[in-house]
């Protein structure tokens, strides 16, 4: 899933300053499972807002929605009766959502709540760590499904670097060394023959170094 | 025991202090409580393995929130007892509002109250 963090909400006061009728709009996917964007936390900052504006003497209508999805046109549809009501959203879902709803509704501001992270996995209830830089061409199957990519600080292909140090990288003593994970898998799959065979260039115009991406699958589409 | 405390603190019953969210909390402070005491078993001692110390975390994340909106983190607390300890309940009664008292009303409940 998507990882978000909450952003301050000192930062979020400092966006809406001005405004007199804003909108909460959190989201139901990722953002929920990481407790930055759902409708709890969309019921938690409303209400820190409204708190914040009380006390400044300030008469601000702040509401609340939570919609199931933001990064889909249907979902994103069941505010559009409303949305001329508020002179600005805070939009608690990742910056996906933030954007794709600026393009549905172009006369409202759309601020965002949470700081949009990385593509991860819930290690424990509060810690989220990486797995996946969408790099557009999996390798996972040769790498004993462990990213390189995403989990190695160089982006390495062919082995660990130099710095490699009792199974941990040296950009930090607290993250594993990706390729060390990748020989302990092949070994324990019995497969680290597989390890010797070079892989070949990477082509990276399918990540981010060819400009922003797109899938289109014509058997799908309508 | 006919232990006396404080008349103004209104009791609200949960199942376990981990059923307290910081939204409860929040919502708290917003309707204008001056301040709120989340009082739960003793720590290592909850029924539902780790209740307590869930709610302890919440009281300390809304704390945070209070202090940063400017209505005050302190007015918001944790405490433990057993529910045997009818005294302790009475001092903890006692002690937040010797607290709040001193920390004045809730800024939220002043600036309606000019506005209104």
């Amino acid at each position: 899933m998507i990882v978000a963090d909450k952003k301050p909400i000192e930062e979020i006061i400092g966006y809406l300053k001005g405004h007199k009728n804003i909108l909460v709009l959190g989201c139901n996917e990722c953002v929920t499972v990481c407790e930055a964007g759902g409708k709890k936390e969309v019921g938690v900052l409303a209400s820190a807002l409204r708190m914040y504006a009380q006390k400044e003497g300030n008469e601000v209508n702040i509401d609340e929605v939570t919609l199931e999805r933001q990064c889909d046109r249907e979902y994103l549809d069941e505010i559009r009766d409303a949305i001329d009501k508020y002179d600005a959203v805070v939009s608690l879902a990742c910056g996906v959502g933030v954007q794709f709803a600026a393009e549905q509704y172009h006369s409202t501001p759309i601020y965002p709540g949470v700081n949009t992270c990385f593509m991860g996995a819930t290690e424990e209830r509060g810690l989220w760590t990486e797995r996946c830089q969408g790099c557009g061409q999996c390798i996972l199957a040769t790498t004993g499904s462990i990213c390189p990519v995403a989990r190695c600080a160089k982006r390495l292909f062919n082995g660990p670097c130099g710095g490699s140090t009792d199974g941990r990288c040296e950009i930090n003593a607290e993250v594993d060394c990706a390729w060390q994970l990748i020989i302990d898998r092949l070994k324990a799959l019995d497969r680290l023959d597989e390890y010797e065979a070079l892989c070949p260039l990477k082509d990276w115009s399918s990540d981010r170094a060819g400009g922003p991406r797109k899938v289109v699958r014509e058997d799908v589409q309508q | 025991m006919r232990l006396q405390y404080p008349t103004n603190v209104k009791i609200v019953r949960v199942p376990c202090t981990g059923k307290v969210d910081v939204i409860h909390i929040m919502r708290a402070f917003e309707k204008g409580a001056d301040g709120v005491a989340v009082i739960g078993c003793l720590e290592g001692e909850c029924h539902f393995n780790a209740g307590n110390l869930m709610a302890r975390r919440r009281v300390e994340q809304a704390q945070k929130i209070l202090e940063t909106i400017g209505v005050g983190g302190e007015r918001a607390q944790m405490y433990n007892l057993s529910s045997s300890e009818g005294p302790r309940f009475a001092q903890y009664a006692s002690e937040i509002t010797e607290k709040i008292k001193e920390l004045g009303p809730n800024p939220i409940r002043i600036s309606k109250n000019k506005a209104a």
